[in-house]
């Protein structure tokens, strides 16, 4: 397509600007967790690399003290990693039954069970986060891992991904291994499964994600610090910047942030082309 | 629905029991208890508590706090979707047309899509501290007098701005797919009969790009509302005096840190109402957008 030399040159300006504006939080956030709190309390933020990098991440991953608590942030990347792959692996193999029964079966409650899955797109867990608490601790599933996902699951946006997906594979599938004599089981298991690969390794990565970043959900139910996730731990360390009269950790709360970042943002690109397939065709 | 299905028999209540069952218990469950206690009125020490009627809404909507924040909502939500809207779609559009370096460009404006709420409040936080935030200084030095810890306005904007960042990413991505979506031969004839770029995005790519737009519109309003709590939680933590706290972030602070579960509640069956009429909406609207 024909591009005048002029707006060339402006698109990668701009690109570049955009590139930067996203960037820059984040490299600030990265070069100053490698000074220590002085030097950046007299001289303010900085935008290249101190000598404190060993220190300050060592610090944070195997010493308690520096993340305020009695939890280090190996053992919080450790509860982060469980609850992603947790929430990634329940959400997506719960769904795919779900959606299972609703597009292949006919059965009586089909109707009204659909609605019940349906409402529940209605209502994201942040408008019912009081009596949900309520419910879990009655169960006595606060901090316990099972507390902290299993409601997260609740909602059916997988299951709705999934019914859609399987509505357009075709009806002669299923005629063809009834022919051979497969049973419902069977089929799933055998031909629809390996069939959904592709869209199972894209919600996958989307709920890794999702499950990663939460923070509402696990900092109301998690009150024990063993079980707290990076993203909490956040929270931890941003509560107590500014106690005791010290100068403020600032360096740590940005080594945290980091190393709360750094995985999902690996993954996202990593699965760069699996991750915007699956978020495009899910969301629509 | 499949022409070709499998017949009666108990299997399909296997398959979807897991679902059902945890639906039942984390979410049917909690949202029953929420309608009922918003009836409800707990004494001081939570021993207690009778029926009241609709007294916890009336409360709610005449006290001027709620309102405030159902204001502070609206107007939060109109800016942040609109301001990352307009900015991702530019950087779509450019992102679109650039040949060298195009993919380079797509990682570096979508990565953000993985950052976690409150982390992106504490880089906002950090970068507006009064001791050595970048930005406040920055601001400060062209003779702003700005003092968000003070001042509602500069607050709201510290949140916005926090809040634009981290969702430019998502609509960038479904804008990028939507221009990719857009035949070239429309884009060929276009590029023949109008020399302008301008002009041809006003008249070709933005009307072709309109169902995309107005479901990242519905995306972002849901956003603001709820996710944007991890962030609020981390910078302004609705202060001063309650001007950031959106409705969501409300409903935390007075059922769980000034545990009014009467009130709390009844905030949340109003929230779900709102929810509820907004998804309707989308999903009135996703189905029409198939005769586009």
């Amino acid at each position: 397509m024909y591009q005048s030399k002029w707006r060339t040159i402006t698109n990668h300006l701009i690109l570049i600007i955009g590139s930067l504006f996203m960037i820059l939080p984040v490299w600030i956030a990265l070069v100053s967790s490698t000074h220590t709190r002085e030097y950046l309390f007299q001289h303010g933020l900085q935008f290249w690399f101190g000598g404190h990098f060993i220190e300050n991440y060592g610090a944070i991953l195997f010493d308690p003290d520096a993340t305020k608590g009695r939890v280090t942030a190996l053992e919080m990347l450790f509860n982060s990693m469980v609850l992603g792959l947790g929430f990634a692996i329940g959400k997506v193999i719960i769904s795919m039954m779900a959606a299972y029964a609703i597009v292949y079966f006919r059965f009586r409650l089909a109707v009204p069970l659909f609605w019940v899955i349906f409402s529940t797109l209605l209502l994201p867990l942040e408008v019912r986060i009081v009596p949900s608490y309520e419910v879990v601790a009655e169960l006595g599933l606060l901090n316990t891992y099972t507390g902290l996902i299993l409601p997260l699951i609740a909602s059916a946006t997988g299951t709705f991904f999934f019914r859609q997906f399987y509505r357009s594979v075709p009806d002669e599938l299923l005629e063809a291994a009834r022919l051979d004599g497969a049973g419902p089981l069977r089929f799933f298991l055998d031909i629809l499964v390996p069939l959904s690969v592709t869209m199972i390794a894209a919600i996958f990565i989307i709920m890794f994600v999702v499950g990663w970043n939460q923070y509402l959900w696990p900092l109301l139910m998690t009150t024990d610090d063993q079980l707290y996730t990076i993203v909490i731990g956040i929270k931890q360390v941003y509560n107590s910047l500014y106690e005791g009269g010290q100068i403020p950790q600032f360096p740590k709360a940005f080594a945290l942030t980091i190393m709360a970042t750094i995985p999902p943002v690996l993954v996202v690109v990593i699965f760069q082309r699996m991750f915007v397939k699956g978020l495009v065709e899910t969301e629509k | 629905m499949k022409r070709v299905q499998f017949g009666h028999s108990p299997v399909p209540y296997f398959f979807i029991a897991p679902q059902i069952l945890i639906i039942a218990i984390f979410f049917l469950w909690p949202a029953a208890q929420a309608v009922y206690q918003s009836f409800l009125l707990e004494d001081a020490f939570g021993l207690s508590s009778q029926f009241v009627g609709f007294r916890n809404f009336a409360d709610v909507l005449a006290s001027g706090a709620w309102l405030q924040s159902a204001i502070f909502t609206a107007v939060f939500s109109f800016l942040v979707a609109f301001f990352s809207i307009a900015i991702s779609l530019f950087l779509a559009v450019r992102a679109d047309e650039v040949i060298r370096g195009a993919k380079s460009y797509k990682t570096l404006l979508m990565w953000g899509y993985a950052v976690a709420p409150p982390v992106a409040g504490l880089l906002g936080n950090m970068l507006f501290n009064p001791l050595m935030g970048d930005l406040y200084k920055l601001f400060n030095s062209f003779g702003f007098e700005f003092n968000h810890i003070q001042n509602a306005g500069d607050a709201a904007f510290v949140v916005t701005l926090i809040a634009v960042w981290k969702q430019v990413s998502v609509n960038f991505i479904f804008f990028l797919s939507g221009l990719q979506g857009i035949p070239k031969a429309v884009t060929e004839a276009a590029t023949l009969d109008c020399k302008s770029a301008e002009r041809r995005f006003w008249t070709i790519t933005f009307p072709l790009l309109a169902p995309t737009t107005f479901f990242l519109m519905v995306i972002n309003l849901t956003y603001a509302f709820f996710e944007t709590f991890g962030i609020i939680d981390v910078s302004t933590k609705g202060s001063p005096g309650g001007s950031t706290a959106t409705l969501v972030y409300k409903v935390y602070v007075d059922g769980f840190l000034g545990a009014d579960m009467g009130s709390s509640s009844a905030q949340s069956v109003l929230l779900m109402i709102m929810v509820s009429v907004l998804t309707v909406f989308q999903f009135r609207f996703i189905e029409r957008k198939v005769h586009y």
